[in-house]
């Protein structure tokens, strides 16, 4: 292992150690998403631990991990933002929550490729781009090969971590993945995981919020969308007319 | 070893639109009707939550499970068919219903033309006038004698439209006036008046009011939620098997339906069908249904399996060009289009149904002189105002690019500001494009997979090039800022792209056993207790949707099924 790819690891150990000692840990575990927010809030380090119960309320149940590691998932994170960036017109995919909603996909049957055909024999040598994919990787196998090679060419470019590159330098790698010009490793190519990825931005940024991304519909407003409706009387009349959006959790009477 | 099971009158393989006619049509006549269903129940109680992008329209939860049966395809006989793994270009329903549960419901028929397209063009051009290989054969039947079938299938749906004011075209009253005029649709049809062509509102089977059918069956009006094709309705306003045909079949207590049940086979002794061999998913037993008549009914590539499987009728040969069963695959020609981009407009897109829309058919059929044109036949183009959902759409002005800042801005921008003109053209048959038996991939039960053999043909290319230059044509009148043209450099079929879930031909009905596998009535040549209504039986395929025809083609099979339990024999 190179001295560059430990370098990270022993950051987090000195985050952890920081953690540990500032008291903010319940039963030795390190405290989910809302860490930073909690530090903010609580600059005294609370004499006993908190009560796990009002802890976790302040926080949102869907940022964890089912699939990525912590790692694996700052590179989605980052890869994400870069493909859909906070700009004027709002947030990007960081704020968006994309990859928890990418991370969340991984984990199930999109990830692991359930409802299609994926029995043998494959030749993905032979087949035209036209007829599909043809290999024999899960997407989630597609992804960590993905990220992996995210990753050795922010080594190789930048002696650096694909997240900790600058925004043109990630830029930079994601253009040369989406033009097929590097080589991953495997029988997938990093046009393939490239326009997976940005499928999956997309997806994140806009389904609705009950499956992790699109932060309290922040996606859909941007362009004006008003996910779930029972009915639109208004289509015959030519005023545009912006309806304040519902998400199925509206549907779903509590 | 199967159960044999007690005889029923008819089987139907499949429970989608066909199934649903023939079950409804029977059982009025006092028949017995069973109908076995590989998929689950469904009812519009299920679409509860069904305004879920994801799900719906790109995970496709309503569609065939992959894993367990798809096709494989390859361009030519010399090259190696590889599975569809995913969904691309075309999507394959299951369960109670069908692709009718999730269909858009843009209904209309196919042309006089289309049903003596072999006869009119030698007519009109001479035999000179179709290319080599290119296997154009008249239908067997006529539009006239398929008028009243179609009638029967515009009453039971609730069609909703408006006659189409294309001079020769047929004069067509639908039992419910047109679905809502938006500025949408208005904007087209202006501006395809000022060029000089004959747009008309979209026939639909999303009732554009409330409506009771002739059996007695109400259904309530749209409410264009924008969550259509690709979703059930959960209101009951789009037409679909389960709130039309089937509960008229239950009513009369001679249906039954059996879910989770696929057909392997149709067991057949001396040119007799005696029933089918089928297997319940959920316990693993394998059946056989008795039956005096088996129905076919499984969508246009099922009901080529299910012969091939059977080893009913002769398959087709395409180096010889003889034998008939897989015969005539086509498709249709979906790339010819513009999508505009308007700086200073903003349109209500979220919203819409999935047969909300106008067209113009002046460039459809034979209504336009082919005589200095490069192609037969021709296209429909259409604007629809579907519902704009934000994972599928996200377009952008031609030169940005697809992802990053700029696309992020734009795509937001031009979310509401951006409109299609599509273009839907006939895919004519070719003696090389075809369907057989995969040696290689097999199902869930280890019976061989579809393999698909197509590609496009110059009459495609040209047709969408053709189709693309119009469009562009009428989206330039409508005033777009800027124009995302597509049709002009068509090479090879893409079947990860989705393009239209119009699959044709396969088991052709026709004049004669030798050129077809079916007759008039939609029953075997060979075998004459099977019938086989479906898009499969369409010799080509034509500018239009297929169910209306489809549908046609299903009342004029139960018409032929009574018949033949009356009198048996062959019905021509
Ligand atoms: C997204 C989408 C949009 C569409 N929009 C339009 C449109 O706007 N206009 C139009 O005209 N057409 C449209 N269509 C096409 C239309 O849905 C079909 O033409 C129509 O449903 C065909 O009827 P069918 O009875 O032949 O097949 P289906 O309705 O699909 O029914 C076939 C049934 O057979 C069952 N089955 C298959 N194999 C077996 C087996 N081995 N054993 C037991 N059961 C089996 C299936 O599960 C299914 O329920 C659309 C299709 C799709 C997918
Ligand atoms: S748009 Fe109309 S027909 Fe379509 S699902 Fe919604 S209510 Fe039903």
């Amino acid at each position: 292992m190179s001295e560059k790819e430990t370098a990270p690891k022993e950051k987090n150990m000195t985050r952890r150690t920081f953690i540990r000692n500032s008291g903010l840990t319940v039963g030795g575990l390190v405290l989910g998403g809302a860490l930073g927010g909690l530090l903010n809030k609580k600059p005294a380090a609370p004499a006993s631990a908190p009560a796990a119960g009002h802890v976790m309320e302040a926080s949102n149940h869907n940022q964890a991990l089912m699939y990525f590691t912590p790692d694996q998932f700052k590179v989605v994170d980052a890869a994400a933002e870069a493909i859909f960036p906070k700009t004027e017109s709002g947030p990007g995919a960081k704020e968006l929550l994309v990859a928890y909603y990418i991370d969340h996909q991984m984990a199930g049957s999109f990830g692991l490729n359930t409802k299609e055909y994926h029995t043998g024999p494959f030749y993905p040598g032979e087949a035209v781009p036209e007829q599909g994919y043809q290999h024999h990787l899960k997407r989630q196998e597609v992804f960590d090969l993905g990220i992996v090679a995210l990753e050795s060419e922010a080594q190789k470019r930048n002696k650096k971590r694909f997240f900790e590159l600058n925004e043109e330098e990630q830029v930079a790698i994601l253009t040369d993945f989406e033009a097929d010009k590097v080589k991953m490793s495997g029988s997938v190519s990093s046009k393939f995981f490239f326009t997976l990825l940005r499928k999956v931005t997309l997806e994140g940024a806009y389904a609705d919020p009950m499956y992790g991304g699109n932060k309290d519909m922040a996606g859909w407003k941007m362009k004006n969308f008003p996910g779930h409706q029972g009915s639109y009387t208004n289509l015959e009349e030519d005023k545009f007319v912006a309806i304040a959006p519902k998400a199925l959790n509206s549907q779903h009477n509590h | 070893m199967a159960k044999t099971l007690p005889k029923t009158d008819i089987v139907t393989v499949g429970v989608g639109w066909v199934g649903g006619i023939i079950a409804a049509e029977l059982t009025k006549k006092g028949y017995k009707v069973v109908g076995i269903e590989r998929g689950k129940e469904r009812s519009t109680e299920d679409y509860f939550m069904a305004h879920d992008e994801l799900r719906y329209a790109e995970r496709k939860e309503m569609m065939q499970d992959m894993s367990k049966e798809t096709i494989t395809f390859r361009h030519d006989m010399k090259k190696r068919a590889l599975p569809y793994r995913e969904w691309g270009s075309f999507l394959i329903g299951d369960g109670v219903g069908g692709s009718g549960m999730h269909w858009n419901g843009q209904t209309f028929r196919f042309l006089p033309y289309d049903f003596e397209i072999y006869s009119k063009t030698v007519e009109r051009y001479g035999k000179d006038k179709i290319p080599a290989g290119m296997q154009l054969q008249d239908w067997g039947i006529t539009y006239d004698e398929m008028a009243p079938y179609f009638d029967k299938f515009d009453a039971m749906a609730g069609l909703s439209g408006e006659a189409n004011p294309l001079p020769g075209a047929p004069q067509i009253k639908y039992p419910t006036p047109p679905m809502i005029e938006t500025p949408v649709t208005k904007l087209f049809k202006e501006a395809a008046k000022k060029l000089g062509y004959h747009p008309y509102h979209m026939p639909s089977a999303n009732l554009s009011e409330n409506y009771t059918n002739p059996d007695g069956i109400s259904r309530g009006a749209c409410q264009y939620c924008g969550f259509c094709e690709r979703f059930g309705c959960e209101y009951g306003a789009k037409a679909s098997p389960v709130v039309t045909v089937l509960p008229v079949a239950k009513k009369t207590g001679n249906f039954e339906v059996r879910t989770h049940s696929v057909v392997r086979k149709v067991l057949h002794k001396n040119g007799r069908a005696t029933g089918v061999l089928y297997v319940d998913t959920r316990t693993g037993e394998e059946f056989i249904q008795p039956a005096e008549v088996v129905i076919v009914s499984a969508y246009q590539m099922n009901n080529i399996k299910i012969l091939l499987n059977s080893q009913l009728g002769k398959p087709y040969d395409p180096k010889t060009g003889t034998g008939v069963v897989g015969k005539n695959y086509a498709y249709q020609t979906y790339l010819g289009r513009a999508r505009g981009f308007f700086d200073d407009k903003e349109f209500n897109l979220y919203g819409g149904a999935g047969a909300l829309g106008a067209q113009i058919d002046d460039f459809n059929g034979d209504f336009f002189d082919h005589t200095n044109l490069d192609f037969l036949h021709g296209g429909t183009m259409h604007i629809t105002h579907l519902g704009d959902r934000p994972i599928a759409n996200n377009w952008v002005p031609p030169g940005t690019p697809t992802w990053g800042k700029e696309f992020k801005e734009k795509s937001t921008f031009y979310a509401n500001r951006n409109l299609i003109l599509a273009a839907q053209g006939a895919s004519l048959p070719f003696q090389d494009n075809y369907i057989d038996l995969d040696p290689t991939y097999k199902d869930a039960f280890g019976d061989p997979l579809l393999r698909m053999t197509f590609n496009w043909k110059d009459q495609d290319r040209k047709l969408q090039k053709f189709l693309g230059d119009k469009s562009e044509e009428v989206m330039k009148e409508m005033g777009a800022t800027h124009v995302l043209k597509g049709g002009d450099d068509i090479k090879d079929y893409d079947i990860r792209n989705y393009q239209s879930t119009h699959n044709t031909g396969g088991v052709i009905m026709g004049a004669s056993p030798e050129t077809s596998v079916l007759n008039s009535y939609l029953q075997m040549w060979d075998c004459e207790n099977v019938f086989v209504p479906g898009a499969s039986a369409f010799p080509h395929n034509s500018g239009y949707n297929p169910t209306n025809t489809v549908g046609a083609l299903a009342y004029r099979a139960a018409e032929g099924i009574e018949k033949y339990l009356k009198q048996g024999g062959s019905l021509v």
